[in-house]
């Protein structure tokens, strides 16, 4: 930990109670993760660990609003996320979430500006050139200023991520959701990922949410939750 | 909508020769059915028009649709009565009371009227016999139902009137028998009544039939001919709109019993003839736009496939099924649109080189060159269906794009 403690005073950005996710489409039911109750606030870089196959992604998953708990509640921005429609999540999903994930999944056919600005354009609040220009502060912040007319094939791994991060970043979302996102990098590029993330909650206030397999990494943020059997063993709760 | 666009428009060219082809199949489509609709529909159009100009819009004939009823069974309708061997009186063929018919008719706005009788006879001439259909008319009254006047080639319809033995022939009978404007030729009827006549007029409508065996006489000399004196066996009637022709016909016919046909009936056997041929070009066209349509199916489904990576991260972005749907039409479409454009311009081209060829051939009709129907109205057909198919096409992945589930393929990795 690097001792930055979050500020409780303030509400969760999102929080989970009870929840529960069963698949039932297989021949048997498969329960991904079980009772799941935990809180993450402004300002918080939590980690998500535990072992494969312990519910990690799906428990991100559904904190992201791409998949539905059979049971429990997800509250998101003080919003209950499990009463709302599908339409109010996809702009919730775009309002208040950035997704980072362990591949880039750029479009390939796009620069990493056009990339970047893609979930601004859908949000449709900014102009043209006020997309441009939030699109480059974002590559300014890490360090890929020259890259944004680069297609994805054109940048190396570590610089794809970031791009990725920022595409994350681009409607400055409250929670950042990164599954796995230092998963093909080396270690240089994934302690400047980590990086990024703990100044984003610094500086900017955001919550992150990181799932991550390396456990060194993971002591380096704020709060750990492990999983075990898709339940959490420790770290849910935010504890004073 | 500019967002889904521009990814659609990337996707179009991501796999450039599947969409070549696809666009080709949609130009093909479109160009082939404006090029062979503009030649059918010209074709038709033209004989239609021939056919309208050059023959009354409405004829009386001294026939009847059905075989008169018998008095027996006309006065007891009710009763079981079978009538076996009925010989039917031998009646004079021609047309009764025809002069109260054609009082009658001149009484009624926007038509002109001209008695005929048609009969049949050979034209001796040089050692040579050639069967006419013979039309005894009045030059007066078939000038206002008819084009002969327009189509003589040679001579005055006047002259007719002019000269008592005056016979005007087909531009087809004139080269068949030599015959030339002053020429003496021998009318035999079949009653035997030969007559000699002078040619005083040569004429040419285009269509092979009429100009290959018509003559025309004065009506009272076709009377001498026939043996028929004072007697008509054709009410021949011209509208100033022809699309009243099936119901005046119809009126005629109820009302005096005759058969009586609007241009449509007497030509409907060429009509049906030209419903076969549009069906034919109709479904070969529309097969080829169908594969179009499995091309652009292909390469939108391959696309989907290809791009599911791209699917689940929009929606992880918070695109909705809607964008993801429309982005997967618009690629359909984008193809769509631009094979349409190129097919059209495929199309004016095969019509300019369609009416650049020149021949001389002799069917239905005589004519020199294709005519062509250049009507914007095929172009907007082939687009609308061209498009449509490829709406069609894409809308199936384009929804299967829609459904995917984005855990799912995040799940599956890269």
């Amino acid at each position: 930990m690097d001792g930055h403690m979050p500020p409780r005073v303030r509400e969760p950005i999102v929080s989970l109670d009870g929840v529960t996710r069963i698949l039932t489409d297989g021949p048997a039911p498969v329960t991904l993760v079980a009772d799941i109750a935990m809180e993450v606030f402004p300002g918080e870089v939590v980690a998500v660990t535990g072992p494969s196959g312990s519910g990690k992604s799906s428990l991100i998953y559904l904190i992201g609003l791409l998949d539905e708990p059979t049971r429990g509640r997800i509250v998101l921005d003080g919003r209950d996320a499990t009463r709302a429609s599908r339409s109010e999540r996809e702009i919730m999903r775009l309002e208040k979430i950035g997704f980072v994930f362990q591949f880039h999944f750029l479009l390939p056919e796009f620069s990493a500006t056009d990339n970047i600005m893609l979930p601004m354009r859908k949000l449709g609040r900014l102009g043209e050139m006020a997309m441009r220009a939030r699109a480059a502060e974002l590559l300014g912040q890490f360090g890929l200023g020259a890259a944004g007319h680069k297609r994805p094939h054109q940048l190396s791994g570590g610089e794809r991520q970031r791009v990725a991060i920022a595409r994350a970043l681009a409607n400055d979302p409250l929670l950042v959701i990164a599954d796995e996102p230092t998963g093909n990098l080396d270690s240089r590029n994934s302690a400047i990922v980590f990086d990024m993330f703990r100044r984003l909650t610094r500086e900017q206030g955001k919550a992150v949410i990181v799932v991550t397999h390396d456990l060194d990494l993971a002591r380096t943020v704020d709060r750990q939750i492990r999983l075990v059997d898709g339940r959490v063993v420790d770290g849910g709760l935010a504890t004073a | 909508m500019r967002t889904q666009f521009a990814i659609a428009r990337a996707y179009v060219t991501s796999r450039p020769r599947q969409t070549l082809v696809s666009v080709l199949g949609v130009m093909m489509g479109v160009g082939f059915y404006v090029g062979i609709s503009a030649l059918m529909q010209g074709f038709q159009e033209d004989f239609v028009r021939r056919i309208v100009d050059i023959s009354p819009h409405v004829i009386i004939r001294d026939e009847f649709r059905l075989a008169p009823i018998q008095p027996v069974a006309d006065r007891n309708p009710a009763s079981t009565v079978e009538i076996r061997g009925v010989k039917p009186r031998d009646e004079p063929r021609g047309i009764r009371s025809a002069d109260a018919i054609l009082e009658a008719l001149a009484r009624e706005p926007g038509m002109a009227i001209a008695p005929t009788l048609l009969g049949q006879a050979f034209l001796r001439y040089g050692g040579k016999d050639t069967a006419v259909n013979l039309l005894g008319v009045e030059p007066e009254k078939e000038r206002r139902v008819s084009s002969l006047e327009r189509d003589l080639i040679d001579g005055k319809l006047d002259d007719l009137a002019e000269n008592a033995n005056g016979i005007i022939v087909g531009i087809g009978i004139a080269k068949k028998t030599g015959l030339v404007r002053g020429s003496n030729v021998s009318v035999v009827s079949g009653y035997g009544v030969t007559l000699q006549m002078k040619v005083v007029g040569i004429f040419e409508t285009g269509i092979v039939s009429l100009d290959d065996a018509q003559a025309y006489v004065h009506l009272k000399k076709n009377q001498v001919l026939q043996r028929r004196t004072d007697v008509v066996n054709q009410i021949r009637i011209r509208l100033t709109d022809i699309d009243r022709a099936d119901e005046v016909a119809r009126t005629i016919e109820a009302r005096h019993a005759y058969k009586t046909e609007s241009w449509r009936e007497s030509n409907q056997n060429i009509f049906g003839i030209f419903v076969i041929q549009n069906g034919i070009m109709y479904s070969t066209v529309g097969a080829i736009l169908v594969v179009s349509g499995f091309g652009i199916y292909n390469i939108v489904s391959t696309v989907v496939n290809e791009k599911r990576h791209d699917v689940a991260i929009l929606k992880s972005i918070g695109f909705s099924e809607t964008d993801i749907r429309r982005i997967f039409l618009m690629q359909g479409l984008i193809v769509g649109i631009i094979g349409t454009a190129l097919g059209w311009l495929l199309g004016f081209l095969l019509i300019q080189l369609l009416a650049s060829i020149r021949f001389d051939i002799q069917g239905m009709i005589r004519t020199q060159g294709f005519v062509l129907n250049r009507s914007i109205l095929s172009y907007a057909v082939a687009g609308g269906i061209a498009i449509a198919v490829s709406a069609l096409a894409a809308y199936l992945p384009a929804r299967k794009a829609a459904a995917l589930n984005p855990v799912d393929v995040i799940r599956g990795g890269a």
